[in-house]
């Protein structure tokens, strides 16, 4: 049974109040909506970091380490002290020399190595190549030159996230991932959701044989394999970041179109729709004043869901080798890298997990907040 | 029936309170009700007094934001702050409730038998097959005709009348001591109300239950119950017998609710007015079914045949049962929907022309609707509301001109003008329908089409609100075309009326013969289901 009267919602009448349209009055609500507002403040904190956090980061990314192949995520630097020994002796063998003894000093490291030969200087040059090891020097070298003292400058690294299967940064690879995951995300979303909006809104508030036929068009759409489809806008267009826009945004649009049409179809029987009609607005001020406007609700419910899909559509594609193509990255295709490693390196899906998982909770308190303070009935 | 001994329910110091963002909202404030087994008690008010929310309190089906305090018994039993479990012992059983509005009460996937069956099945434990016999039973004790067949019927396939009998019999199905009735006739036509209230009476007489009556209309209580409470703002301001209340109201309030029919009557315009309005021969017929590939299975012809003719500053009244085509006919003058015969405004046809050419008419043209809740579009500020219009019609106008000319409308319609800034969902129905007429007046109308522009209204703001029409009509020589299944207010509207049944004329003459001496009988019953109230206590 429903309540046949709503709460006294009555008072009308009191103070006077400035002046304010929908967006003013949505703005000021959502601001008083906590969970919306410190998940905006987190996504923009999100976005700051991914276009800028690459360019400050010590690590190009695509950098390979070598020597730190999927190396744990750590606050310390590396390499680790047990790791400087065998990294030496494996370096020095390439060198053909001996390793006698070694200790650090100052972040230098002291290496004494004998040979049954006089010893090169330019052997030094073997353990510069070492990604450890920088400024080698000759500190001191014996008579015969078969023993002597190299030093090096040892190279800090930190791998704050850990590394990947190649030895690249993770921390750099999840930020530039971000770029890709966030752009794709966002500006498919938006694409779908303009011509999306536009087309259901149309369709549905012109009705007849025009929804007929637009709505026809959409379902051929719907019936053709996303696949399919993407392969085919490849070999006419050649591989392309933008080509995926295109095609994310021209398979999300169908739903958008649906769910916008429903809608319409049950706002165009309201009242207010016959009053605008009855005073001559014409059917772009209808749709733009009247219909689209009362859509939002479920339109931006929907938006915040686009956007992970979305998200993972193109981690899909990349994987079959239709989206970003190595050494660039995403956050779908860390995922899945991720995941293939979870035994051995679980940091390798954990931090760009955890990275989607933000940004995903932020976008739905926001679309929370958006749908709750875009209808001026719920207070 | 007089009803002795001990009240069923009592209420002492009932306070419930909103929680708003906007602030607390205290809805009921420290009201004593008091029900004796077997009687008829009337809760009167207008919309926002409270009244329903006392009621719904005491069921425990206010909304999340409310809060009660003071104390609500059933036999002594304390029902404020039972978990609803344990209040499901008495809702339903001993308590139950029918709602305004039959149209959304009833489940639309469920049939009518198996909704009735409901309480049954949950309160008795039988299965459904055993409840049949007595839903059919209760079937035949509301009335509704064919109960057999209604059993299995959905609720589309009810009449508005039939579906609030259907709601009265769930609500009597497992025999309660206390049927509160929440507004039950507000929404059907005045014959299907009468009917209504007839059979909410015998019920009372033959199941000796107690009823609680909750209306906005003191004069529909008058040979119905047998106390009154008089509710404004939270607090019952009178109570007593009901003859008592209507002969001698000692409180204002009260006095104003009785004094609020409709008063005054519209001077008939002389024929040599010009000719503003002209149809002849008006068909509407809506086809159902048929596609692309489909035949069409179906006609309904809505409006079959009508001529008329309006002049210059006349006020036609068309009135019928809803479902007369009365509404269909208003829209198809305006060109809303499409129709087969003439039409002309000022001499010139409109049948035949584009909506390009046509938008320059519309601004002569204008409608009000019925529901001032639904006219209004919920994401729109008022000033936006208001000014559209303009942005069609004089689109070379400034923001600000325009808002000032919004202003300038809203006191035109008796509003405040910096209001203009708020969203509809923020007035009540008498302000929202100001609102709407604002919108169509902003813009210097010639002709205006009302659609039954008070019945969602409370009397007192109805009455206010006819003023108002008349009031523009006289200073801006408007024409309108009132529609209303409502004769009382026809009368003090309208010069000529046209009574419309079926979607044809039955009848039409100058308001005064018709209602001095209506010729058939459909129009006799019309009058007489309007009138009965004040025909029977000589209020006129």
């Amino acid at each position: 049974m429903a309540l046949a009267q709503r709460p006294a919602e009555e008072p009308a009448g009191a103070e006077p109040q400035r002046g304010r349209s929908l967006w003013d009055d949505a703005w000021a609500r959502l601001k008083a909506n906590r969970a919306a507002v410190a998940s905006a403040a987190l996504l923009a904190l999100m976005l700051f970091a991914c276009v800028v956090g690459p360019w400050l980061s010590p690590h190009p990314f695509d950098a390979v380490y070598r020597s730190y192949v999927k190396v744990p995520a750590s606050l310390a630097p590396y390499p680790r002290a047990e790791q400087i020994g065998p990294s030496l002796e494996s370096a020095l063998r390439r060198a053909r020399v001996t390793l006698e003894d070694w200790r650090e000093e100052g972040g230098r490291v002291f290496v004494t190595v004998t040979s049954g030969r006089a010893i090169d200087p330019r052997t030094t040059r073997y353990l510069d190549r070492a990604n450890d090891f920088s400024d080698t020097r000759v500190e001191e070298a014996s008579e015969d030159g078969k023993r002597m003292v190299f030093s090096a400058e040892v190279e800090r690294l930190y791998f704050l996230f850990g590394t990947d299967a190649n030895g690249r940064d993770l921390l750099t690879r999840t930020l530039i991932a971000g770029r890709i995951s966030l752009t794709i995300g966002l500006l498919a979303t938006l694409v779908a959701l303009f011509i999306g909006v536009t087309y259901g809104a149309v369709s549905g508030y012109l009705g007849g044989r025009v929804d007929t036929m637009m709505m026809r068009v959409v379902d051929i759409l719907y019936s053709l394999p996303f696949i399919f489809f993407v392969i085919l806008l490849v070999v006419f267009f050649g591989r392309n970041f933008v080509l995926m826009f295109i095609a994310v945004g021209a398979i999300e649009w169908l739903d958008m179109a649906r769910i916008v049409r429903g809608q319409t179809l049950s706002i165009k029987r309201q009242e207010y729709v016959q009053a605008a009609e009855a005073l001559g607005v014409g059917s772009r001020g209808i749709l733009r004043r009247h219909v689209v406007p009362n859509t939002l609700g479920p339109v931006v419910i929907y938006m915040t869901l686009m956007v992970p899909k979305v998200i993972l559509l193109e981690s899909f594609l990349s994987f079959l080798g239709l989206g970003v193509q190595e050494p660039m990255t995403s956050w779908g295709v860390l995922i899945a890298e991720g995941a293939r490693n979870i035994q051995g390196a679980t940091w390798m899906l954990t931090f760009p997990s955890l990275f989607l998982m933000a940004t995903l909770f932020a976008l739905n308190f926001i679309g929370d907040g958006l749908r709750d303070a875009l209808d001026p009935k719920d207070r | 029936m007089t009803a002795t001994g001990d009240p069923i329910l009592e209420s002492r110091d009932l306070n419930v309170r909103f929680a708003t963002p906007d602030g607390e909202v205290h809805a009921v404030r420290g009201v004593d009700l008091r029900v004796r087994a077997g009687e008829t008690i009337a809760i009167v008010g207008e919309s926002g007094s409270g009244k329903s929310q006392l009621m719904m309190a005491t069921m425990g089906l206010l909304a999340q934001n409310g809060r009660t305090e003071g104390s609500v018994r059933f036999r002594g039993q304390e029902l404020l702050g039972l978990s609803a479990r344990a209040l499901n012992r008495y809702r339903g059983q001993k308590l139950s409730m029918i709602f305004q509005e039959p149209m959304t009460s009833l489940d639309p996937l469920y049939t009518i038998g198996r909704q009735i069956a409901e309480p049954l099945v949950h309160h008795k434990g039988i299965s459904r097959a055993e409840a049949r016999p007595r839903v059919l039973e209760l079937l035949k004790l509301v009335g509704i005709p064919e109960p057999e067949r209604r059993l299995d019927s959905y609720p589309h396939e009810l009449s508005g009348g039939q579906r609030q009998r259907a709601m009265i019999a769930m609500a009597l199905a497992n025999g309660p001591e206390i049927l509160i009735a929440d507004e039950p006739t507000t929404a059907l036509d005045v014959t299907i109300q009468a009917q209504i209230l007839e059979l909410l009476a015998d019920l009372q007489r033959r199941l000796g239950m107690a009823i609680v009556f909750i209306t906005h209309d003191l004069g529909i209580v008058r040979d119905f119950a047998e106390r009154v409470y008089v509710m404004q703002e939270g607090r019952v301001v009178e109570t007593g017998p009901t003859a008592q209340i209507l002969a001698r109201p000692e409180h204002a309030y009260t006095q104003m609710l009785l004094a609020a029919e409709p008063e005054g009557r519209k001077p008939t315009v002389p024929a040599g007015e010009p000719l503003l309005l002209e149809g002849r021969d008006l068909k509407v017929v809506f086809r159902i079914g048929g596609g692309w590939l489909s035949r069409v299975r179906h006609e309904v012809r809505a409006v079959d045949g009508i001529d008329l003719v309006l002049r210059e500053g006349q006020t036609l009244g068309v009135v019928g049962e809803s479902g007369s085509g009365k509404s269909t006919l208003g829209r198809a003058l305006l060109r809303l929907l499409p129709s087969e015969g003439a039409i002309r405004y000022k001499g010139r046809d409109l049948q035949g022309q584009d909506r390009a050419a046509l938008r320059p008419l519309r601004r002569e043209l204008q409608l009000v609707f019925q529901d001032p809740f639904g006219s209004l579009s919920p994401r729109m500020t008022v000033g936006q509301i208001v000014t559209e219009g303009l942005l069609v019609h004089e689109p070379e106008l400034s923001a600000k001109e325009r808002d000032r000319r919004a202003a300038q409308a809203l006191e035109e319609v008796q509003l405040d003008p910096l209001m203009r800034n708020r969203f509809p969902h923020e007035f009540s129905g008498g302000q929202r329908q100001r609102i709407a007429i604002a919108r169509a007046m902003i813009l210097k109308p010639k002709l205006v089409v009302l659609d039954e522009p008070t019945s969602a209204l409370d009397r007192s703001v109805q009455k206010q609100v006819l003023a108002l029409l008349r009031e523009l009509q006289a200073a801006n020589g408007l024409t309108y075309i009132f529609i209303s299944h409502d004769l009382a207010v026809v009368r003090a509207m309208a010069d000529e009326v046209l009574v419309m049944k079926d979607g044809r004329v039955v009848e039409r003459g100058i308001t005064e013969a018709i209602y001095e001496r209506p010729h058939e009988a459909y129009t006799r019953a019309l009058i007489a289901a309007a009138f009965r109230h004040e025909a029977r206590s000589g209020v006129s």
